[in-house]
């Protein structure tokens, strides 16, 4: 996508993300707010995976991470902004950690201890109840007020969560654009010649997972005030996968990607609302075709039509995007 | 004459037993171009892992600009000053070319947040852009790195290794798979690059004809010891090395 | 004691239940590099193979039996090297990963939609009288379960070293390249180690349902605590798949016991994340020179 290109779109999804919720029912506006704080969770995996090449399945373990440190400090009565700078620097500390296994192992060993560090804290939420609540959860998070914008109104909460998206990309943009990004790409695509060349692989490998998960704590923080009840199984490793899904079917290492995977993953099921219990089914096997016939997610056979129908300026070696590897 | 840019001092280094180098001992200085031939196993990969950090040496030491580089991380030995290709092709395919040079410029520049807050190229658009003009390769610009010629992408390679200014540069089969017109073409770019920067050089290559024109002294490796060292036509003539090549 | 002769018999009773899981997934890592995450549904699924035969079909159990097995062959061996692993592959590692989450909650969902979500008795194959062994209560189906657990994957090992067939397995999963020089069909003996894999695991699936009863998420635990005796066992060797799945059974019956039932299901993934990052080649395996 060239230079201009990317600043018009952005600006025109913001546009469109502020038209979208008016003269809807609440429920379409809660829809499209679950949309919103879903891409920013993907947005931290697709910086992880889709840039750095490195997979985590313990996404949702960060959401669960940023949700309940809101909802305690919250419920204490601290306001959501304190208590979301600090949500985000819990999970980024917790990512750094988690990162240190990808310094020792890859793909599928690295799937697994992540895939456990998900589980462990599903357990630790279930069963520390003098905490968390155990499987009842947590209720009744009051919802920010600034004062002369009070979000308890769900548009309110809409247009609130929407200014957190579009800051949270913003900032994303910065780092994929800046030296650090070309190092996440560098260590995706060849780490031994990236440490040859400078790059200090170890840091980058910790600060991919450590980015990423506070992106995850984010979309937690926002989690709370918006269902205002949280309870350990929203946070299981089911959920993990489906913000992975939401990264791959979007196409990982697109920085749209992940908008586009979580309006799928979460508007899909609406629209399959028909099928009832079906719509899991169809849209694993969906996956599983689009892995073998697109597997770069559907920013990437956008970018391939694009380049057929417009061979001036297209050059075939932007379909293959970033191959994930 | 300045102290040397590498130096090797009596290293050995065995495997299970059999011993890969015996008391090898040489110097680089400033601005030469050493080549490094031997038949296969003779120990030049071993050596250059060794000068690399990557192997610990049973005896003996290597230093770099006077440091010791044994156990050094890849990372930290680049910031040192030393550049290095691979045998195989070691570039980023999915990035542009500028990225790619970009990329093994931006480490030596300010710190790590300096890069997360500074300029998105780093302040290096201006020198990665002479450095791809200077391999010719400024036409490409743009190009996702694996879109090149395999010809294209071992000058991109080479490149690499040179845009962070390093004092040394160790190439491993710079010529490896390179066809005719190019060699040409890239041992010029390497001796310009050599005369105008004064970086040193260690080459590993199997062409002879091409290490035999680019280097300004050759050492022979055979069997882990040094058989012969001296100019490019010294060595051409020296009968024990024809020995070693041939299997005496 | 005699409690705990019975906890270590019957934990070596269903981990030798896992080793059949464990074996089979380090056999297609090894024959294709792929990590099969949809494993513990490929447990699950076998049973209600078994299930429909009895019940839709109605089949006596042993032509159930055998119609799920030749079932699973087909559906878990051949088409899913066809249909996922075979186009998916050539993306990388990664992708395959994923297709395989996929594939696993595919499994999932299709039985919970076209069978049942339920859970259902599933008819076990031996009496389940107990009988007491050095004082311990045991059943006769945990030790019936062992011995033929074993039994397989002894004759797995004979198979493997000792027929034609079994070493042209071994020479494709050491060296496919080397192999293909040597004349051995490579691509066949890729689709072996899938059926396989199918077989063993449905095998286990008509062991261990018995005892959990036949639900369709039966799968979630079983593939994680596969992939965890792989992993203890070295994803390299039977040998220590076998010893990893049967470490794994002991090691959870005791926690069950004598530690803290709460966080059972912690113990193995801690075991997990130690193991990976202190001996990522497994307490049995040997080391594959991989460094990072």
């Amino acid at each position: 996508m060239s230079f201009w290109l990317r600043p018009l779109f952005l600006a025109a999804m913001i546009v469109l993300a502020c038209l979208a919720p008016l003269g809807q029912g609440n429920y379409i506006i809660y829809i499209l707010t679950s949309w919103l704080l879903f891409s920013v969770a993907a947005m931290g995996l697709n910086l992880t995976l889709g840039y750095a090449g490195q997979i985590s399945l313990a996404q949702a373990s960060f959401m669960a991470i940023g949700a309940y440190i809101t909802a305690l400090l919250t419920l204490a009565g601290w306001h959501w902004l304190i208590a979301m700078p600090l949500s985000l620097l819990a999970c980024f500390f917790i990512g750094l950690l988690l990162g240190y296994p990808a310094l020792r192992v890859q793909g599928h060993f690295l799937a697994f201890v992540t895939l456990a560090f998900n589980t462990l804290v599903f357990l630790v939420l279930r069963n520390e109840d003098w905490l968390t609540g155990g499987s009842y959860g947590l209720v009744g998070m009051p919802r920010p007020d600034f004062g002369i914008f009070n979000t308890a109104k769900q548009l309110q909460f809409y247009y609130f969560a929407l200014a957190v998206t579009v800051v949270a990309a913003l900032v994303m943009w910065g780092i994929v654009r800046s030296p650090w990004g070309r190092a996440f790409r560098a260590l995706r695509e060849n780490p031994m010649r990236a440490e040859s060349l400078g790059v200090d692989t170890r840091r980058i490998t910790l600060l991919a997972f450590a980015i990423g998960s506070a992106y995850g704590g984010l979309a937690g923080a926002l989690v709370t005030p918006l269902v205002q009840f949280i309870e350990p199984g929203s946070f299981g490793l089911v959920h993990s996968l489906r913000i992975l899904l939401m990264v791959v079917v979007g196409g990982a290492g697109f920085f749209f990607g992940p908008f586009v995977g979580a309006a799928v993953v979460i508007l899909l099921p609406e629209f399959l609302r028909f099928t009832e219990g079906y719509y899991l089914l169809i849209y694993s096997a969906l996956v599983i075709v689009m892995l073998a016939f697109a597997p770069n997610g559907l920013i990437g056979i956008g970018a391939r039509l694009r380049a057929r129908f417009l061979p001036l300026q297209a050059r075939g070696d932007l379909a293959q995007g970033s191959r994930l590897k | 004459m300045t102290a040397p840019v590498l130096s090797i001092r009596g290293v050995s280094k065995s495997f299970g037993g059999i011993r890969a180098v015996r008391d090898v001992s040489f110097e680089v200085a400033k601005g030469e171009i050493l080549g490094l031939i031997g038949p296969n196993g003779s120990g030049k990969s071993t050596l250059f892992n060794c000068v690399l950090g990557q192997l610990r040496p049973d005896e003996g030491d290597v230093h770099v600009n006077g440091k010791p580089v044994s156990g050094m991380r890849a990372s930290e030995l680049n910031k040192l000053g030393v550049g290095r290709t691979f045998q195989q092709l070691s570039v980023f395919p999915q990035m542009t070319v500028l990225d790619n040079i970009i990329l093994a410029g931006q480490e030596h520049h300010g710190t790590m947040l300096s890069r997360l807050l500074g300029k998105p190229d780093a302040g290096l658009t201006g020198q990665a852009e002479e450095l791809i003009a200077f391999f010719r390769l400024d036409h490409l610009r743009e190009e996702k790195a694996g879109s090149l010629s395999y010809g294209q992408q071992k000058l991109l390679d080479a490149a690499m290794a040179f845009m962070a200014g390093p004092d040394l540069v160790l190439l491993d089969e710079p010529a490896g798979g390179v066809n005719l017109t190019m060699l040409a073409d890239l041992r010029e770019r390497l001796q310009t690059y050599n005369r105008e920067h004064g970086a040193s050089f260690v080459v590993i290559e199997h062409n002879m004809e091409f290490v035999m024109e680019l280097s300004t002294r050759i050492i022979v490796l055979a069997e882990g010891e040094i058989i012969a060292e001296g100019a490019p036509e010294e060595i051409r003539a020296n009968q024990s090395v024809i020995d070693a090549y041939l299997g005496s | 004691m005699s409690q705990f002769l019975q906890i270590m018999l019957s934990g070596l009773a269903t981990g030798s239940i896992y080793a059949l899981v464990a074996v089979g997934f380090t056999l297609i890592w090894q024959a294709a590099e792929t990590v099969n995450f949809a494993q513990g549904e490929f447990v699950m699924l076998p049973a209600f193979f078994v299930l429909i035969g009895l019940n839709v079909l109605g089949y006596p159990l042993w032509i159930s039996l055998l119609f799920g097995l030749v079932l699973s062959i087909v559906v878990l061996g051949v088409m899913f090297k066809k249909l996922v692993v075979e186009p998916i592959l050539p993306s990388g590692g990664i992708s395959l990963i994923i297709a395989t989450i996929a594939l696993g909650t595919f499994l999932k969902e299709s039985v919970k939609e076209f069978y049942g979500a339920e859970a259902e008795p599933f008819p076990p194959m031996f009496p389940t009288d107990p009988i007491n062994v050095f004082g311990a209560v045991i059943s006769l189906q945990d030790i019936l379960n062992l011995v033929i657990s074993l039994g397989v994957v002894v004759l797995l090992t004979l198979f493997l070293n000792r027929t034609r067939t079994g070493r042209c397995m071994q020479a494709t999963a050491q060296s496919p390249e080397v192999a293909e020089i040597l004349g051995v069909n490579v691509k066949r003996m890729i689709l072996y180690a899938f059926l396989i894999n199918a077989a063993l695991a449905a095998l286990a699936s008509f062991l261990i349902t018995p005892v959990y009863l036949a639900k369709f998420s039966n799968g979630e635990t079983l593939g994680l605590i596969a992939f965890i005796a792989a992993i203890v066992g070295g994803f390299n060797q039977i040998r220590g798949a076998l010893a990893g799945g049967l470490l794994i059974g002991v090691l959870d019956n005791l926690t069950a016991t004598y530690v803290t039932a709460e966080y059972r299901a912690a113990l193995p993934l801690i075991l997990l994340i130690v193991i990976i990052l202190l001996r990522p080649q497994g307490l049995f395996g040997t080391s594959e020179g991989r460094s990072v």
